[in-house]
C-alpha cells in the first residue's frame, strides 16, 4: 500500500514537472538565443545553452522597436488608468444603484465584451477619421478606453457588491450623497479592486495587437506588438534578433506578473467571463 | 461558529431599524441621487451604444453596400457580397480551419487544464511555483506566442530536433507549414498560452467543492475515479461550461497567433476569418467583402455568448 502511494506520488510529480518543461520551453529558447552571438546562432543548435552572455541581439532588437515600446508605454498608461476610473464608477452606480433597467443594461455590457473587434473595426476607422483622431495615439486610447468599459464595470461591480449594504446606509444617515457614498466609502477602500483591474487592462491593453495595427498603422508610431510582429516577418532580420525583440515586448507583463502574482490571479478568476 | 451567527442576525437587526429621518424627505433624496446615479452612467451607455452596437448595426449595413475600392460607397447591393462570400474558396477554408482549430484547440485546454487542476489538488509541495509556472504564459501575447512557436516549429529545427535526440527522428512533422494539418499546430501554440489559465479556473473550482462531499463519498465506498467521475466532474460542470465558452470565443477569434505564424500560409491551409477580414478590409480595400465576414464572426458570437449570459442571469436572480 504504501509503496504504491510512493508510486503515485511520484508519478504525480513527474508529469507536473514534465508540464512545467512544456510551459516553460518557449520562454528557454528566447532567453538563451537573445543571449547568443551573431556568429553563435545556429539553428541545429537552438536548445544548446550559449557560451557566454552577450547582449548584442538585445541591442539591436532594442534599436529596432525601442520607438514603438514607447509608443506601447504612452497608450497603454493612460488608458489603463483613465478605464479604472471609468469602471469604478461604474461598477459603483451597477452595485448600489440599481435603477430599473440596470440589470439589463449591465447584460448589454457584457454581450459587447464578448463580441469580436472584427464586426466593429471600419465604423471604428471611419468614425476615428471624422474625429480627426484615426492614426492618434488619442484615439488609440480612447479606442482601448471604450472597449474596456464593460469588462472593467464587471470587475468593479463584483467588488462592490460584496461590500455590505448597511455601510451605505450608514454613510446615507450621515448625510452621504450619490457622490459622497463613493468618495468616503467605497474609494478609500477601493485599493485591492484598483489594483486587479489596472492589472488587467495594463495585460489586454500591451498585448494587444489587432486594435493598435487598424488605429496606428505607421510603423514607427505602432505599439509594440506590430513591431515585434513586423521584425518577425521580414527576411532581413536576423533570427536571433526577432526573439531578443519578443523577449522586450513580452517582458513587462510577464515581469508584472511575476511581481504582482496574487493580484494577477485574482483577476483572472473574476474575469473568468471575458475572452 | 455560533458567536458568528448571533453577531450577523445581530447587525442585521440593526440596519433594520428604521432611520431618523422621514419616508417622504427620504424617497425625495434618493430620486435625486438615482437620477444622479443613472447621469454618471449615461456617458458610458453612450459610448457602448455607439462604439458597439451602433457600429455593429453599421458593418451590417456596409456588408450590403458596394463599397469595394479605397472611398466609401454606401450604394445598396443586397446580398451580393454575401454571395460572394459564401462562394469564396478562402472563407471556405477559414470554415473548415476554425471547425479543426476549435476541436484541436478546446481539447487541448479542457484535458490539459482539467487535469493540471486535479493534480495541483492533491497536496502538492511547491504548489505555488508549478503554478505559477503554467499561468504565465497567459501573460504573453499571442503575437509573442506565434513568434516563438514558429521557431519551435520550424521543421529542420526546433521541436523535431528533440524528437531526432530521442531516437524519434523519423518523426519529422512540418507543423504549421503543412497543407492539410497546419491549422492542428497553430492550435497547440495557442494551446500553450491559454491552457493555464483554464487550469486556474479548474483549480478555483476544485477549491470549492467542500470537503465534506468527498468525505461523504469516501465513506460511501466511492474510489478516487468513481469520486471523480460521480461527483467532481459534475459539479465543476459549471467551470466546463464557461471554459467552453472563452474557448470558443478564442476560436471565433484567432488572429494574432496566425498572423505571427506567417498566416494565412499555404493555400489558406493556417487562415482565420479575422485575418481574413483584415487583409479583405485593409490590405484589398475590399470594404464591403470584409464587412460581410465581420457580420459572420459576430453572428458565431453572438450563437455562443447569448446561452451563456442567460445561465449565468439565471444565477444572479437566484
Amino acid at each position: 500500500m504504501n509503496l504504491q502511494r510512493i508510486w503515485t506520488r511520484g508519478a504525480i510529480y513527474l508529469v507536473l514537472a514534465a508540464f512545467a518543461l512544456y510551459y516553460a520551453m518557449p520562454i528557454y529558447v528566447l532567453i538563451i538565443t537573445g543571449l547568443k552571438p551573431f556568429k553563435d546562432v545556429s539553428m541545429m543548435r537552438m536548445w544548446e545553452l550559449p557560451k557566454g552572455i552577450y547582449f548584442d541581439s538585445f541591442t539591436t532588437a532594442w534599436g529596432l522597436v525601442s520607438p514603438n515600446f514607447r509608443t506601447s508605454v504612452m497608450i497603454t498608461i493612460p488608458a489603463a488608468l483613465i478605464s479604472s476610473m471609468i469602471g469604478s464608477i461604474n461598477g459603483y452606480v451597477f452595485a448600489k444603484w440599481r435603477f430599473k433597467g440596470a440589470d439589463t443594461l449591465f447584460i448589454l455590457f457584457l454581450v459587447g465584451m464578448f463580441l469580436p473587434y472584427q464586426g466593429i473595426l471600419i465604423p471604428l476607422v471611419l468614425t476615428l477619421q471624422k474625429l480627426g483622431l484615426y492614426g492618434t495615439l488619442a484615439g488609440l486610447i480612447m479606442t482601448h478606453v471604450i472597449f474596456g468599459i464593460p469588462i472593467t464595470a464587471l470587475l468593479f461591480r463584483g467588488y462592490y457588491s460584496g461590500i455590505p449594504n448597511e455601510l451605505m446606509d450608514a454613510g446615507k444617515i450621515d448625510g452621504c450623497g450619490f457622490f459622497g457614498l463613493y468618495r468616503y466609502i467605497l474609494l478609500p477602500i477601493s485599493m485591492p479592486a484598483f489594483a486587479v483591474v489596472l492589472l488587467w487592462q495594463f495585460t489586454t491593453i500591451w498585448n494587444d495587437y489587432l486594435i493598435g495595427l487598424v488605429v496606428l498603422s505607421n510603423p514607427v508610431r505602432a505599439p509594440v506588438m506590430v513591431a515585434v510582429k513586423n521584425t518577425a516577418g521580414s527576411f532581413s532580420v536576423d533570427w536571433n534578433v526577432q526573439m531578443a525583440a519578443a523577449l522586450i515586448a513580452a517582458a513587462p507583463t510577464v515581469i508584472v506578473y511575476l511581481a504582482l502574482g496574487k493580484l494577477f490571479m485574482r483577476g483572472l478568476l473574476a474575469g473568468a467571463l471575458k475572452g | 461558529m455560533a458567536n458568528r451567527t448571533v453577531s450577523v442576525s445581530g447587525e442585521r437587526g440593526l440596519a433594520a431599524s428604521p432611520a431618523p429621518i422621514t419616508r417622504k424627505r427620504w424617497r425625495r433624496w434618493l430620486r435625486g441621487d438615482m437620477v444622479l446615479a443613472v447621469l454618471v452612467l449615461l456617458p458610458s451607455i453612450i459610448a457602448v451604444g455607439i462604439f458597439i452596437y451602433g457600429f455593429i448595426g453599421w458593418t451590417f449595413y456596409i456588408s450590403v453596400s458596394d463599397w469595394k475600392t479605397s472611398t466609401p460607397d454606401f450604394t445598396f447591393v443586397g446580398l451580393k457580397n454575401w454571395t460572394r462570400l459564401v462562394n469564396d474558396f478562402r472563407f471556405q477554408m477559414d470554415l473548415r480551419n476554425h471547425l479543426y482549430y476549435a476541436i484541436g484547440f478546446i481539447s487541448q485546454c479542457i484535458v490539459i487544464g482539467f487535469t493540471l487542476a486535479v493534480l495541483l489538488d492533491q497536496k502538492i509541495k511547491g504548489e505555488a511555483l508549478f503554478r505559477t509556472m503554467f499561468i504565465f504564459p497567459f501573460a504573453v501575447s499571442g503575437i509573442v506566442t506565434g513568434v516563438t512557436w514558429q521557431w519551435l516549429m520550424q521543421p529542420a529545427t526546433g521541436i523535431n530536433l528533440l524528437f531526432a535526440k530521442i531516437g524519434m527522428g523519423w518523426f519529422r512533422p512540418t507543423w504549421h507549414a503543412n497543407i492539410e494539418y497546419g491549422i492542428w499546430a497553430v492550435s497547440i501554440a495557442a494551446a500553450w498560452q491559454f491552457s493555464g489559465y483554464v487550469m486556474a479556473l479548474y483549480l478555483a473550482g476544485l477549491r470549492g467543492i467542500p470537503a465534506e462531499l468527498r468525505e461523504a463519498a469516501a465513506i460511501d465506498g466511492a474510489g478516487t475515479w468513481a469520486t471523480y467521475r460521480y461527483i467532481i466532474i459534475p459539479l465543476l460542470m459549471p467551470v466546463t461550461f464557461t471554459v467552453f465558452v472563452l474557448t470558443g470565443m478564442n476560436s471565433i477569434r484567432i488572429f494574432d497567433v496566425v498572423a505571427a505564424l506567417g498566416g494565412p500560409g499555404p493555400g489558406n491551409s493556417i487562415d482565420s476569418l479575422a485575418l481574413n477580414m483584415f487583409q479583405t478590409t485593409f490590405g484589398a480595400y475590399r470594404f464591403s467583402l470584409g464587412a460581410a465576414i465581420g457580420s459572420v464572426m459576430m453572428f458565431l458570437a453572438i450563437f455562443l455568448v447569448v446561452p451563456y449570459l442567460m445561465s449565468m442571469s439565471r444565477e444572479t436572480e437566484r
